[in-house]
């Protein structure tokens, strides 16, 4: 447990860092990034609070068994997003030209729209629920192993 | 003996080497191109989405992505079953 300055900041700053990664995550069919990326920058937060705070404070809210709930349900939503399109082939976009996440934008270089990309977006968030709620349960377990013994004060 | 051996060996694969990085074609300019020419035209009105590599990623190669995902998957499934089997040894003994 680091001192209160380091504590207050770290819960100011974990907004901001969770806001980009849910941006760079849902914006991962318009812009650089995706699912893994952004969940790896909230994941990044989440080791912040781990050095700002003790694992053991970290592990009152962050649960184990959560977290492994979290990303299995990320992997199935995955796995049933490829599924949708076993009609024509695995993996096939059949969003595209649907009322959800349908729309195609104009050819060539533009300003992006949010609705598009068919089940690309949907892909991108199961994706990056996986990766945060698995880096997060590997970072805390690796840090309630080591022990968790930190010099007080 | 062994000596002047592993020189000759290292020089003989260090040209060879050399010589493979000589007939390397130039870069952006691949030998095959129609794979690559067909996804940047047809990818944006094909999945929709304006990022071409996020079409790749998770159209036209999802299958590679979900790959890739259960690497993650299966790493983290390793970390907290050995992390959590050494702990519980630490209890009872």
């Amino acid at each position: 447990m680091l001192t209160k300055i380091v504590r207050t900041v770290a819960n100011q700053l974990i907004l901001f860092i969770a806001i980009f990664g849910l941006y760079v995550i849902v914006h991962g069919h318009i812009t650089p990034g995706g699912g893994f990326q952004g969940g790896a920058v909230i994941v990044g937060g989440v080791v912040m609070l781990l050095v700002a705070f003790n694992s053991q404070e970290l592990k009152k809210s962050l649960r184990e068994r959560v977290l492994s709930i979290v990303e299995s349900s990320g992997a199935l939503i995955f796995i049933i997003l490829a599924f949708i399109g076993i009609g024509t082939v695995f993996f096939y976009n059949l969003l595209v030209g649907t009322p959800i996440f349908g729309r195609i934008p104009a050819i060539g270089p533009g300003p992006g729209d949010i609705w598009t990309g068919g089940v690309i977006p949907l892909m991108n968030f199961a994706v990056g629920l996986k990766v945060v709620a698995g880096l997060s349960a590997v970072v805390l377990a690796l840090a309630l192993f080591s022990g968790g013994e930190e010099v007080e004060e | 003996m062994r000596r002047v051996t592993g020189w000759i060996v290292l020089i003989v694969m260090v040209a060879f080497l050399v010589w493979g990085v000589t007939l390397v074609h130039p870069f952006g300019y691949p030998d095959v191109s129609d794979m690559d020419d067909y996804i940047i035209k047809n990818s944006q009105e094909e999945t929709g989405s304006n990022n071409v590599v996020a079409a790749v990623l998770f159209d036209y190669r999802g299958f590679d992505t979900l790959g890739e995902a259960t690497i993650l998957f299966t790493a983290v499934t390793g970390v907290l079953l050995l992390l959590r089997a050494s702990k519980r040894k630490k209890e009872t003994s």
